[in-house]
């Protein structure tokens, strides 16, 4: 039996066109040969296939002609959900849009570029620049200014350069009393004094006398020993002119001496406390003592502004006493004893500057 | 007409009765009654209405099938059930075209219908096949085919249309015909 005929068989078999005894004979065939069932079985499958081909192919053409009939332009119109303006405008004109942006910003990117509005040169921003550094420099100096006021205001009164404000003071007695000006401790916070192997002490100030120029001095510090004698006395009587006189004293901060002669018996102006000698002094002379070639002490250099060169003026010692005699008691911790007894009588200049060294001490003002 | 044909809305047990008796009237109730929903999904997510149609066409042919198989059961809203299948059918599309950006704005309730896209998916695979290999077939196989298969045609008919002298000749040109489509189906993968 060819293939063509089995189709055959297989297709009326399926369609019900056979008759009773043919059917029966086929579903016997069917039954014995396997290869012939499931050719019925597939052909089946495949003629279905075909058929729900067809019908889909048939909907789908009714619906495309329902489909045709519907107004879809409108009805998307009535249903879409419409954006706000904005996005919408931008939607249909964003390519417009950003054409006329970028034309718009090359313009002005343009004209500003030929205008010189670019340029990082500009003479207005010059200007400005040096308007900022003028009010600077205006601004340094005003600061300048304000600042040495201050420091003559409130840092001068304070003395915090010892090396400005030294001046010399000499021993009144073993236990620590010393003379030296009013003007080198005047507004002092605190006062060391300093003697010639360099030891420092505290001192403090005992007494003032403004009018003469002169303050005493107390040693105050433990580690302070007694002194020694004193070996020089002081003169009450005035001394005469043309007398050879001497100072010693720490100007540079070194301890230096200084020979002379008393070349007035008035000081500055007339003044009748003071004389006036012919010794090189400085200002860190102030306060030393003017001691004449017997070793008495006759004066307290107060080495106050020179008018002429080579002159200088000193306390007459006769105010150092009084100075001494107006200290109230109560004041005084210890005795203030002054030495009568001169040991520098007789002997060399270079020997009684070797004694006084001793005595004689550098001031430090803070 | 949108506004009459929704004033009439038929009812979901109408139209199933519709469908199963192969009713043209109830079909297109059925079609213009649900349209505007599945547009108005379609636009309002990526989509046009070219492809609002199609999404709907296949979500009622679906539904055409699935009532035709017996196999339909009215358990929700039929509004409800061709929607969900619209919805699903959009997302895959999406994803297919990368436009999908993992969200889509809903309109209505939607339920689960995976059975029906994966019977849906193995149905409209074997149609594309088909469609193909009678493609390659060519004339005048393929009307030979759709004739006498589809259309049910006489194979007298088809011997008038094409001019066989016999039957028996035409028989066999048909039996030709099947076998090479038979071959052409099934080669496809």
């Amino acid at each position: 039996m060819s293939d063509n005929l089995i189709l055959e068989l297989i297709e009326q078999y399926l369609n019900g066109d056979m008759m009773p005894e043919e059917r029966v004979q086929f579903e016997l065939l069917r039954k014995k040969d396997a290869s012939v069932d499931s050719k019925v079985v597939e052909h089946k499958l495949f003629i279905g296939l075909m058929k729900q081909y067809g019908e889909r192919i048939e909907l789908e053409k009714r619906l495309n002609a329902i489909h045709d009939e519907i107004d879809v332009h409108t009805l998307k119109e009535e249903l879409m959900i419409h954006p706000n303006w904005i996005v919408s405008m931008w939607r249909h004109h964003h390519s417009k849009i950003s054409v006329a942006a970028s034309i718009a910003i090359f313009a002005i990117l343009s004209t500003l570029f030929f205008t010189g509005k670019l340029n990082n040169h500009d003479s207005s921003l010059v200007q400005l620049r040096d308007e900022v550094s003028r009010i600077k420099t205006k601004t340094d100096n005003l600061d300048k200014k304000t600042n040495s006021f201050i420091n003559q205001a409130h840092v001068k009164p304070k003395i915090t350069n010892p090396g400005s404000f030294r001046g010399t003071g000499f021993a009144l007695s073993s236990n620590g009393y010393i003379a030296t000006n009013y003007h080198v401790i005047n507004n002092a916070d605190s006062i060391y004094v300093q003697n010639a192997n360099g030891e420092s002490f505290h001192a403090k100030v005992v007494y003032t006398e403004p009018q003469y120029d002169l303050a005493i001095l107390q040693i105050n510090d433990a580690s302070f020993k007694d002194l020694g004698n004193v070996p020089y006395n002081f003169k009450r009587s005035f001394s005469d002119l043309g007398e050879g006189v001497y100072t010693f004293g720490y100007p540079g901060g070194e301890e230096v001496y200084g020979p002379g002669s008393l070349t007035a018996s008035t000081g500055y102006s007339g003044d009748t406390t003071e004389y006036q000698v012919s010794i090189p002094v400085n200002p860190g002379n102030s306060g030393g003592p003017l001691i004449d070639d017997k070793g008495n002490i006759i004066g307290v250099i107060s080495a106050k502004q020179t008018q002429v060169a080579g002159a200088a003026f000193a306390k007459k010692s006769a105010y150092l006493l009084k100075t001494i005699q107006n200290i109230p008691s109560d004041s005084l911790s210890k005795s203030l004893t002054l030495s009568t007894k001169n040991t520098l009588a007789g002997l060399s200049r270079p020997q009684q500057l070797k004694k006084l060294k001793n005595y004689v001490f550098m001031v430090k003002v803070y | 007409m949108n506004k009459e044909l929704k004033a009439s809305a038929p009812t979901d047990s109408e139209i199933v009765l519709g469908i199963l008796n192969n009713s043209e009237i109830v079909l297109k109730r059925l079609y213009t009654t649900y349209f505007p929903m599945i547009l108005q999904l379609i636009i309002n997510n990526n989509g046009n209405e070219d492809d609002a149609k199609d999404i709907y066409q296949e979500a009622i042919i679906v539904l055409y099938n699935k009532i035709k198989s017996g196999e339909f059961e009215l358990s929700s809203k039929l509004k409800t059930y061709i929607y969900s299948v619209c919805r699903r059918l959009w997302l895959k599309r999406l994803s297919q075209m990368n436009r999908y950006g993992g969200d889509i704005r809903d309109f209505e309730d939607h339920l689960p219908v995976d059975e029906e896209l994966d019977t849906h998916n193995d149905r409209d695979i074997q149609f594309t096949k088909m469609e193909s290999a009678l493609q390659l077939l060519g004339e005048p196989c393929k009307t030979i085919m759709e004739d006498f298969y589809i259309h049910n045609r006489s194979m007298q008919d088809i011997c008038e249309r094409f001019g066989y002298t016999n039957a028996d000749n035409a028989k066999t040109q048909k039996y030709k015909c099947l076998q090479r489509l038979k071959k052409l189906f099934f080669q496809q993968k």
